[in-house]
């Protein structure tokens, strides 16, 4: 149908081209995150990572050996080295030509011999190893020559920023507490939403469509409002067992209470739906209604609990604030999200840690996303445009 | 490390044991105690019966009832008596929450931030996704091209904040540009700006973020809606003369009229609530405050539960509207069924 649409209007080629730069947009700002991620942590600071591909060009200014490493060469003397030695540590690469002057950083290719006048004359070759000479000896005082070069360096990818976060800045335990945290959240809310949808469904008793109602309305409760009133009764039974008031249970349970609205009200919906023969003809053959649900209910629904996991798994995944407040910040119990805002705080500068935490903080959901996008797009259309 | 996953492990298997077994045992016990074997008194498995119907519903919805009832409804009432009484929750102060919230520069910067928010983000959303909706359904590669857009929705906001402060970074002196918006700026001979410390227009750098996590969720909704547009009417336009723009706007906006009030509505209540993304990335500095974020640094850093549960409720009030509007459609589509 609207295939048809883009064949009538002389915009076809606009079109497309309009999309891609819309996905090009979209795309850019996690790529750049990846490729930075996999750079060197030296070259991240000093060149934008779109040039990573190309390799890299740039001008450092490096101060040569002193004059105690002039050696004596028949009527000559000559000091020998390396550019990206020792104190010059500027990372490595190849020259590609140098000067004397800052205003003149290329004055000579690589290799070439540069005139210094007085009979002094100084070759850099590409590999950095330079060679001065003179044929007179170098005074004792001498300050040692400062030059400019332009290095090239080639696209170069490590994998060391994954294996310091992972190792050396707790991201590796947040991943573990992000996991102990997202499973049961959305295990246990599945289960419970998909009973008491059911009941809600199929079963008949007094309060029924309130309770619906109900439900509906508690969707949109913001979070907000149950922050102080929770955390006071958790630090209360906290302090009436002796037990820690931020626990892992009591986090499920936070997740699995906000995330209830919305699953009883899209399972709901779904089994509402499902044939009533099936459901009577079961209830005439003498089965109960636990059975009914565990052999029937279930099994049918697996489209619409599918959905529902991803999106309860996705918001426990990247939640912030619950974790902040009901798990709290102490190294052990750190989430990932926990842990990546944490990093931007005490790491704002180190963009080789922010973007390789950050990578391994949104692996798994995009795993999750593509890997099942089928199911989160039909638990999205069931929710939001029900028979729209 | 080991342990770590196996106590992991552990918690994982008894959380959701626990909740398997409740369902499991309830159910059993409802049996043992009301018992319906053949062969008994006819009447009193009748009886039994019954019985067992009337209290299986509420052994289905225990938990559902009892967490909403703890977590989301306790709540409401407890934020409304709490933000009447003094920070630490135990001495009553009448009104003065409610009138430091007035007078209070902070709280109206939020308010007018938070309006700001909503006026920008669900609008673009909408628009947005309805515009790429359109033009990604008419070429063969839209598929392809809608699940890149969609994707920031799988990434959280906290890892949303390192890819876009990584755009907005900043670098003084003579050092090169390492965020993609400066090296631009400077590429068409402009100067480099510390963008999200810019008052007022921060805040648009903050949205785009929101935009463009959440314009993947408007298109994928709004796709679906105009596949279900009829055919016909959309030909009929075609033979009458409509060109792409018109065809747009007038047969096909208002067919999915609907859907984008749905799709509006959904984003707004999530403008409301937004908190990651100022936390992460001005923490409410450089007049980027909200509601969301006044609220957490009163209860959390300021420790005065009576200010942050009055701006909760600020944050309540507003949803309201459209809680009621949802429960309202729900009820109509309940007993449409």
């Amino acid at each position: 149908m609207l295939g048809n649409l883009g064949r009538i209007g002389p915009a076809r080629l606009f079109v497309h081209f309009a999309v891609l730069l819309i996905v090009i947009i979209w795309l850019i700002p996690t790529l750049g995150i990846f490729v930075t991620a996999l750079r060197d942590k030296d070259q991240i600071v000093v060149s934008g990572w779109w040039t990573s591909f190309s390799g890299s060009s740039r001008t450092i200014a490096v101060r040569l050996a002193g004059s105690d490493k002039a050696t004596q060469d028949g009527a000559n003397y000559i000091i020998k080295g390396n550019v990206f030695d020792g104190s010059n540590n500027n990372g490595s690469g190849r020259v590609r030509s140098f000067g004397l002057r800052v205003q003149e950083p290329a004055a000579y290719q690589a290799g070439s011999q540069a005139d210094l006048g007085d009979g002094e004359s100084l070759t850099i070759n590409s590999d950095g190893t330079y060679l001065l000479q003179r044929n007179g000896a170098f005074a004792a005082d001498e300050r040692a020559r400062r030059v400019y070069l332009t290095v090239a360096t080639p696209p170069e990818f490590t994998r060391d920023n994954y294996r310091t976060v992972l190792t050396g800045e707790g991201i590796g335990q947040s991943f573990i507490n992000s996991l102990t945290v997202a499973i049961p959240a959305t295990i246990i809310p599945i289960l419970i939403a998909a009973f008491a949808a059911y009941a809600l469904a199929w079963m008949d008793f007094r309060g029924r469509a309130l309770l619906i109602a109900l439900v509906v309305g508690l969707i949109v409760v913001p979070l907000q409002m149950s922050l102080i009133p929770l955390l006071r009764i958790y630090n209360d039974i906290g302090q009436v067992f002796g037990v820690p008031s931020k626990t892992y249970p009591g986090i499920w349970m936070a997740h699995t209470a906000f995330g209830l609205p919305l699953a009883i009200y899209l399972l709901r919906n779904y089994i509402a739906g499902l044939p009533k023969e099936i459901i009577e003809s079961a209830r005439v053959d003498g089965a109960s209604d636990f059975d009914i649900f565990v052999k029937i209910i279930l099994p049918l629904s697996f489209p619409a609990l599918a959905s529902f996991a991803i999106f309860q798994f996705l918001w426990v995944w990247n939640d912030l604030l619950i974790a902040m407040v009901f798990l709290g910040t102490d190294k052990d119990h750190l989430v990932l999200t926990a842990a990546l805002n944490a990093l931007l705080g005490s790491r704002g500068g180190n963009w080789e840690i922010l973007t390789a935490s950050a990578f391994v903080t949104i692996l798994i959901p995009l795993l999750v996303f593509f890997g099942l996008q089928r199911y989160l797009v039909r638990g999205l259309l069931a929710g939001s445009v029900k028979g729209g | 490390m080991i342990s770590q996953i196996l106590t992991a492990v552990g918690a994982m298997i008894f959380g959701v044991a626990v909740c398997a077994a409740y369902f499991l045992f309830s159910n059993k016990l409802l049996e043992i105690i009301f018992p319906a074997k053949e062969g008994g008194d006819v009447h009193r498995v009748a009886v039994n019966l019954r019985r067992r119907g009337i209290i299986r519903p509420w052994l289905f919805l225990g938990p559902a009832v009892s967490l909403l009832a703890i977590y989301l409804m306790y709540p409401v009432v407890a934020t409304l008596i709490l933000s009447f009484y003094g920070p630490d929750g135990n001495q009553f102060v009448g009104g003065a929450n409610y009138v430091w919230a007035v007078n209070d520069n902070e709280f109206r910067r939020s308010i007018f931030n938070n309006i700001l928010w909503l006026a920008v983000v669900p609008a673009a959303c909408t628009f947005f996704g309805l515009v790429i909706a359109v033009m990604t359904d008419r070429i063969w590669w839209g598929n392809i091209a809608k699940a890149v857009i969609f994707m920031p929705m799988a990434i959280s906001f906290v890892g949303a904040s390192v890819i876009w402060k990584f755009i907005y970074e900043y670098r003084g002196g003579t050092d090169a540009q390492i965020g993609l918006l400066n090296a631009i700026v400077q590429l068409f001979g402009g100067t480099p700006q510390v963008w999200i410390t810019i008052p007022f227009w921060n805040n648009f750098f903050l949205m785009i973020m929101l935009i463009w996590i959440q314009t993947g969720f408007a298109m994928v909704i709004l796709s679906a809606a105009l596949r279900g547009i009829p055919e016909e009417t959309i030909e009929a336009a075609v033979i009458d003369g409509a060109n792409g723009w018109q065809i747009f706007w007038k047969i096909m906006v208002p067919q999915v009229w609907g859907t984008i009030a749905t799709v509006w509505t959904t984003i707004t209540i999530l403008v409301l609530k937004v908190f990651d993304i100022v936390l992460t990335m001005t923490n409410g500095q450089w007049d980027t405050m909200v509601l969301a974020n006044l609220m957490f640094n009163w209860a959390f850093r300021g420790f005065d539960s009576g200010r942050s549960a009055v701006i909760a409720l600020v944050i309540m009030i507003a949803v309201t509207p459209i809680m009621i509007w949802n429960i309202r459609r729900a009820n109509a589509e309940t007993k449409g069924h």
